[in-house]
């Protein structure tokens, strides 16, 4: 099972933002991000989650080699007695995903719901997402069931990033959709 | 004179609304529950399945239910945070009486014997109807049904109604006319079928955020998308058509569209001549809805309006879904035939893939309004105007049918009555009337003249501030009973927990007072099941028949869709296969439509069209999501959207102060300046109360058939309010 994300879907609802602070592990504080592209041109908002790099540049960066990735690949948030709250990874990391959390002192981070889908369960996020923005199941399903292709290399200038987690990209036409809703009522007349 | 016994400040400090953030004890106490109860979101009509998490009869959190097949373990903001409303600092736990300084704890015996005492009082002075009842849409059906039974039988009042006439009550009267029936006419798993979806009138992403994942698994299949909205909701952003209609001008729109359909002949000849009547009046009435008159009217470019029609005929199946949008007008039920017109047209109902419903919007806005806690409706969907149901529904409740009160006041010609003096005391259960309706000034003045008003609720909300008597009663999760969904699914909603304190189950209370009345022996019940094993018999034969529902049977389905008429009948996902209508002859039947302005137009002295809806993270009054910490950060108070152009003009940047002023009333809220909306048009979400409330500002005119206030459209002017002045 994987986990895939398509921005395009998220309706802003923050439905994933609130399930995942009712996380054991984490209780009451969420790792989601979740913000508005530009609210004044467009409702379009996109989830974060991390993007667990195959190579996490959050890790490569941590002066106290705090950040671990687990047999699976799931990149952790900061091991406690380890971190020294320098936030190197949190300036580091290509998709802005982890959060310095002072009161912990700690840098904490997706850890793609560990607790549950070690238990078989898909991740809380992925569970309640009511437009299918973060999805979780097999590559096999969602290229079954959805147009949108999966992709999980991203270039940011010289670095490229192979990432667990896939990104949805549609047809890039798409994007070229004009978000003033003034543009829609032109040509009427009186 | 009833005016709240404390300031506004010092109700706030006692009542609330306070913000909880944690589950009980904190996030960091030992929560592994005891028990997972499955049931469903108290919120909106969609009643999504979820697993409550209990620990020492406390609910401590929620787990997803991946098997309930509405929602397949999805939920929205709201759902996920709902757990937050029990254990909730403000939940009433006592009875509570008005004194000359505010409220004081009571006994339900002092407190019930004030209600009884003032009921009859009320009653000898004034006559049965100076005392009027006002119901909720997110009670469960068992409550519905016994709040209607209550009003009639034990307090013999024609006065009673429920917060369905601000919601969808314009769509259920079209759908009556049209159809013969009050149903959505498709189950939701019908979208996914579709080859195109046309949504009308509903932010489905924000107000039912569950169904957006329909929408897309219709698109994944190959299906387009056309929405219809004066904004670009989170949803309308993605169609593949989008007309930004000026609000108040749906049915020009449909006649536009359908005024292409028939100039081309894209109908369905065969289905009109087997399964309708009337199709000639409608053909006669969208004549002169060319795509250039139907522009300057809808505001929706005349090329769009073509390619919309273009893409119906295209599909060979269609679903049109629409909600409060369209409906909530003072031609709300003339917005909703333009519709059903379509849809007859061109066959497209009543077929896999292929259909037509409104998404009600309360948690029980379905089967809310179908039990008889309307004014004019008795149990089973039946009228009470009929003499044949006015006997079936006489014999049910062992009284004479003479004694049977007829047709009462809508919601808010109820309040307006109250205003003139011509009702003298309200019991309320789960409504607050004071943010929902509205005119606030007007709904203000007629509570501070009630003689005695009564209010159950969980929590003291808005309206209940100005009662008498303040009776505790219960949250969704601590009590049993039955909810029908908007696709006509009845679920079963399960007590997760008993009330708190001294707080009793809604139906106890009422069951309470009726036998106070000394109507013991028309009161018998024990437990839930009791009202609904009546209520299933009330409805037989009735329009609304869910004769052969039980508990048992609807747990073990994973809800039933009604009708259901008898032990063996697996229930009806979906209405008038091969063309077979409710009515007598079993056609559906057309209404020609013709277009009229809002009651309230623009002019030069209010230029500017405001319009109203909701915000994701609240529902309705907010009497419950107001209280819920998470969900109010989310979105904290109400913004009023302008388009940048319309800002331009005074001077409006986001964050500026605004006051947006109508003939009745102001309101001065914080601008949010955003190309997402008609540059003609203002919208303000309406959930906040007071100096907050949209509703200070919209227009109380009523649709006349369905009495629905025409929420959705007013005439306002704006002023940019200067810092510090």
């Amino acid at each position: 099972m994987e986990f895939f994300i398509d921005p395009s879907r998220c309706i802003g609802c923050q439905a994933c933002v609130h399930a995942c602070a009712e996380c054991e592990s984490h209780r009451g504080v969420s790792m989601i991000h979740l913000d508005y592209v530009d609210r004044a041109s467009s409702p379009q908002t996109t989830p974060t989650v991390c993007m667990h790099c195959e190579d996490p540049t959050c890790a490569r960066v941590c002066p106290a080699d705090a950040i671990k990735q687990t047999a699976e690949g799931v990149v952790q948030s900061a091991l406690q007695p380890r971190c020294i709250g320098c936030s190197n990874c949190v300036l580091a990391c290509p998709f802005g995903v982890p959060r310095y959390l002072g009161e912990m002192d700690q840098m904490m981070k997706c850890d793609m719901c560990y607790d549950r889908t070690s238990a078989d369960l898909k991740p809380m996020c992925a569970t309640v997402c009511p437009s299918g923005a973060l999805f979780f199941g097999t590559k096999e399903e969602i290229e079954q069931k959805r147009q949108e292709k999966p992709i999980n290399r991203f270039t940011f200038g010289r670095q490229v990033v192979t990432t667990k987690v896939h990104l949805m990209v549609g047809d890039p036409a798409s994007d070229e959709m004009e978000f003033d809703v003034a543009s829609f009522c032109e040509g009427v007349g009186s | 004179m009833a005016i709240p016994p404390l300031s506004e400040q010092e109700l706030i400090q006692q009542y609330g609304p306070h913000l909880n953030y944690e589950p009980p004890g904190g996030w960091l106490a030992e929560h592994e529950p005891d028990r997972l109860v499955k049931t469903h979101c108290c919120f909106c009509g969609v009643q999504c399945g979820i697993q409550l998490k209990v620990h020492n009869d406390k609910v401590v959190g929620f787990e997803p239910w991946e098997d309930f097949p509405v929602n397949q373990g999805k939920l929205c903001p709201k759902g996920v945070k709902r757990y937050l409303q029990n254990n909730h600092p403000d939940r009433l736990l006592h009875p509570l009486i008005r004194t000359g300084s505010g409220f004081r704890e009571a006994d339900w015996e002092a407190a019930l014997s004030l209600v009884v005492e003032n009921i009859q009082r009320i009653q000898e002075q004034y006559g049965k109807d100076a005392f009027a009842v006002l119901s909720g849409a997110s009670v469960t059906n068992e409550k519905a049904y016994l709040m209607g039974k209550f009003a009639r039988v034990a307090l013999q009042t024609a006065n009673i109604d429920y917060n369905g006439r601000l919601c969808m009550v314009s769509a259920g009267a079209a759908n009556k006319m049209a159809f013969g029936i009050d149903r959505a006419a498709n189950p939701w798993s019908d979208i996914p079928l579709t080859q195109l979806v046309l949504v009308t009138g509903s932010n489905v992403g924000e107000c039912f955020p569950i169904l957006t994942d329909y929408l897309w698994r219709a698109r994944d299949n190959g299906a387009k998308l056309i929405a219809i909205d004066p904004r670009m909701t989170p949803v309308a952003r993605t169609a593949d058509l989008f007309l930004p209609v000026r609000p108040g001008r749906d049915s020009a729109l449909m006649n536009g569209i359908l005024h292409i359909l028939i100039e081309h002949d894209w109908v369905d000849h065969d289905f009109i001549n087997a399964h309708t009547k009337g199709f000639e009046s409608v053909q006669a009435a969208v004549a002169e809805y060319t795509p250039q008159r139907t522009a300057e009217i809808s505001g929706v470019p005349a090329a769009s309006i073509v390619r919309a029609a273009e893409m119906w005929a295209e599909a060979e199946k269609s679903m049109l879904l629409h909600a409060r949008g369209i409906e909530h007008h003072t031609k709300g039920v003339e917005n909703v035939l333009s519709c059903i017109n379509l849809v007859l047209a061109t066959g497209r109902i009543g077929k896999p893939g292929c259909g037509y419903g409104t998404i009600t919007g309360q948690g029980n806005g379905q089967g809310g309004r179908e039990h008889g806690q309307r004014c004019n409706q008795l149990p089973g969907g039946r009228d009470i105007e009929n003499p044949q149901h006015r006997a079936e529904i006489a014999r049910i409740w062992k009284i004479d049918e003479s004694d049977l009160p007829h047709i009462g006041l809508t919601a808010v010609e109820l309040m307006d009555a109250v205003d003139t003096g011509q009702i003298k005391g309200l019991l309320s259960l789960s409504f607050n009337p004071l943010v929902s309706l509205p005119d606030t000034k007007l709904t203000r003045s007629a509570l501070e003249k009630l003689e005695f008003y009564a209010a159950i609720d969980p929590f003291m909300s808005e309206t209940a501030r100005y009662a008498d008597v303040v009776l505790a009663g219960s949250l969704q999760e601590e009590d049993e009973g039955t909810v029908t969904n908007g696709e006509g699914r009845v679920v079963r909603i399960r007590q997760a927990v008993p009330p708190p304190g001294n707080a009793r189950v809604d139906w106890e209370i009422i069951v309470d007072i009726a036998h106070r009345l000394g109507k013991e022996l028309l009161f018998p019940y024990a437990e839930p099941e009791d009202l609904f094993r009546e209520l299933c018999r009330a409805s037989a034969g009735g329009p609304v028949d869910y004769a052969g529902l039980n508990y048992a049977k609807i747990e073990q389905h994973n809800g039933i869709f009604w009708p259901c008429p008898s032990r063996e009948h697996p229930g009806t996902p979906r209405l008038f296969e091969d063309g077979a209508f409710a009515h007598s002859d079993g056609k559906a039947q057309f209404h020609a439509v013709t277009y009229r302005p809002p009651d309230e137009d623009v002019d030069a002295a209010y230029p500017i069209i405001m319009t109203s809806g909701r915000v994701v993270s609240q529902y309705l009054s907010g009497t419950q999501t107001r209280r819920i910490g998470p969900l109010v950060d989310q979105y904290p108070g109400p913004q009023i959207e302008v388009h940048p152009r319309l800002a331009e003009q005074y001077d409006i940047q986001s964050g500026d102060m605004v006051c947006v002023e109508s003939r009745r009333s102001s309101v001065t809220l914080p601008a949010l300046v955003v190309r997402t909306i008609r540059p003609d048009t203002i919208f303000i979400p309406y959930h906040w109360p007071g100096e907050q409330a949209a509703n200070r500002v919209t227009n109380r005119a009523l649709d006349p058939i369905s009495k629905i206030p025409e929420f959705k459209v007013c005439a306002v002017r704006l002023r940019k309010v200067e810092a510090g002045v």
